[in-house]
């Protein structure tokens, strides 16, 4: 495993990380019979960061997240949540600072929304009333009243992180938080957890959709085959697997053999021509090489786009 | 274990149970087939109308031993399965909540509800009759009442137990429906049938004591023997001891029917 931990990616983060881990998992196994669903996976999370865990279906990461939970004991291995055993005698006090989003969230479709607050508010032990301030910080204030059953599956899902948020927990596990929201409720909900970890609260989420949690994450951790792979910001792990950098420039159809002739000269690779543009890859460290021989083509290039390795790539790269 | 936990779940269960007319529905099918008993069981022999309490109760033991562990067990066998298969389980067990309250819970609210509905079911027959009962007679169809709750208790604890170890609804459906066959139908012809091929030779002693495993039986011989006039007109009554039918003995014999499955039940979910 690569652990590439350096300072968070995102330049805004409202609130540095306290740097003390929150969670920490040390050297956790799963074994279902001859299958290792997690095998040995050590992970730190620290007080206040926003964590990304990714992988393959059947990577692990379900597992993992259901351990951290306490749902399902470790074969071996311990994880500890502020420093207490999430199965040991005082899991109800590990319990009540924890609010958990699973993957497609089920709830009962006979109650209202605000009724499934309260059974909920009941058995974490909240005041029942917070849960129409949970209503309405998720957007559901006015569908208070409706059946679950009439509700849509954004909606639902909305519901799921308002009995998430019951409690006001200071650690947050999110399994698929997006699932079936709408662009305009993606941004919401992103804008909640920014304001989460504004008030210092610890979130650990997992996605697919990894374009989406790459800008908004602070560090992750890559899982497959039961292991984390790599585990750091997203920035430290673009530099640690090294993969190129992906150039497009944009030329006339008449201009496109001396912008090929001119990157020929250069060490890059994959150099591919279409109607309008060149693509071509090189490593960072022929970055300024690059754009100084298209500097010197005078004003043939009329656009160039740098793009960074993305998440996916880095993905890709660390589970093959 | 935490109380209010455990009351959190069981009253989310008997509210639910409530709201959607399950309670209302079997109080109903309760207090219709009671009042054509009690009116109309006499019919065959020309007569219509309330004649005894012994008659009524008797007629209705025949109803209840088919009707209250099948409603028990349609009630109880999705108890666990069917969270576990919605996937609702896991949020639920995200909480700060043990599986044994979360078990204990549920069968507490289910067993809330199905109590509840046998009282309103039957104790509105009891109200309707009682101008023509009087106090003994009252208490007979009180200790009716009171076995007829610990049959769909036992029940629905075997149901709860069915629950946990299914792993999926649809087998638990079949489970439950072969328990009731088994427990209501199959159970006696096999301890008969024992007893017919061996003349009589094996089992004559331990008799009795095979029929405190059903608690079906258990349920039939604790009405039976509080009520002289049908005591005799029951075949395994004469073969089933006195001391061994005492109230309160086949009353602790019940309460084990419903712990022992829900103990299983707890040990097997909590593993």
């Amino acid at each position: 495993m690569t652990d590439t931990s350096s300072a968070p990616n995102k330049a805004n983060s409202p609130v540095a990380s306290t740097g003390e881990a929150v969670i920490l998992a040390r050297g956790v196994h799963k074994h279902y019979g001859a299958i290792k669903a997690v095998d040995g996976v050590d992970l730190e999370v620290r007080g206040g960061e926003l964590f990304g865990l990714i992988g393959h279906n059947g990577a692990g990461k379900s597992t993992l997240f259901k351990m951290m939970l306490g749902l399902t004991a470790a074969t071996a291995g311990e994880i500890r949540i502020g420093g207490t055993l999430v199965n040991g005698g005082d899991f109800r006090a590990v319990r009540r600072t924890v609010g958990y989003l699973p993957e497609n969230v089920v709830l009962y479709d006979n109650l209202s929304g605000l009724e499934t607050l309260h059974f909920f508010s009941r058995l974490k032990g909240v005041a029942s009333h917070l849960g129409a301030a949970a209503l309405a910080r998720v957007g559901l204030a006015d569908a208070a009243q409706r059946r679950v059953g009439d509700y849509s599956k954004g909606m639902r899902q909305r519901l799921g992180f308002a009995q998430a948020l019951l409690g006001s927990p200071r650690i947050l596990f999110l399994d698929e938080p997006t699932n079936g929201l709408d662009p305009e409720a993606i941004r919401s909900f992103y804008a909640i957890l920014r304001q989460l970890q504004s008030e210092g609260v610890t979130m650990v989420i997992s996605s697919h959709i990894l374009a989406e949690i790459q800008e908004r994450v602070d560090r992750l951790a890559i899982m497959a085959a039961g292991r984390v792979q790599a585990s750091g910001t997203v920035q430290a792990l673009r530099e640690e697997m090294d993969l190129p950098l992906h150039f497009t420039v944009k030329v006339a159809p008449a201009d496109i053999a001396a912008v090929q002739a001119a990157l020929g000269q250069l060490p890059v690779s994959a150099i591919k021509a279409a109607a309008e543009q060149v693509t071509v890859h090189c490593r960072r460290e022929a970055k300024m090489a690059v754009i100084e021989a298209l500097a010197r083509l005078d004003g043939r290039v009329l656009d160039l786009t740098v793009r960074e390795p993305s998440l996916e790539d880095l993905f890709f790269g660390f589970s093959d | 274990m935490e109380i209010s936990q455990i009351a959190t779940i069981a009253g989310k269960e008997f509210r639910d149970r409530i709201r959607n007319r399950w309670v209302l529905a079997v109080a109903l099918i309760f207090t219709a087939f009671a009042l054509v008993i009690a009116y109309f069981g006499a019919a065959q022999q020309g007569a219509v109308g309330f004649r005894s309490i012994e008659v009524t109760i008797a007629s209705l033991v025949s109803l209840v031993i088919y009707l209250i562990p099948l409603i028990a067990l349609v009630l109880g066998f999705d108890a666990i399965v069917g969270e576990r298969e919605r996937g609702s389980l896991d949020l639920l067990l995200s909480m700060p909540l043990t599986r044994g309250e979360l078990l204990l819970g549920k069968y507490l609210g289910l067993a809330a509800a199905l109590t509840f509905a046998s009282i309103a079911g039957f104790g509105l027959v009891a109200l309707v009759l009682s101008p023509q009962l009087d106090l003994a007679a009252l208490f007979h169809y009180f200790g009716f009442m009171t076995s007829s709750v610990l049959l769909g208790c036992a029940f629905l604890s075997l149901a709860v137990m069915l629950s946990v170890f299914a792993t999926d609804r649809t087998r638990a459906s079949g489970l439950a429906i072969a328990m009731w066959f088994f427990f209501v139908l199959v159970f006696d012809l096999l301890l008969l049938g024992a007893l017919v091929v061996s003349g009589g030779q094996w089992g004559g002693d331990v008799f009795p004591y095979l029929l405190l495993l059903n608690p079906a039986d258990v349920f039939r011989i604790l009405n039976i023997f509080s009520l002289e006039d049908v005591r005799t007109l029951y075949g395994l009554a004469t073969v089933f001891p006195p001391a061994l039918a005492r109230p309160w003995l086949l009353g602790l014999v019940m309460v084990g029917w419903i712990v022992a499955p829900l103990a299983v039940a707890t040990w097997r979910f909590c593993k």
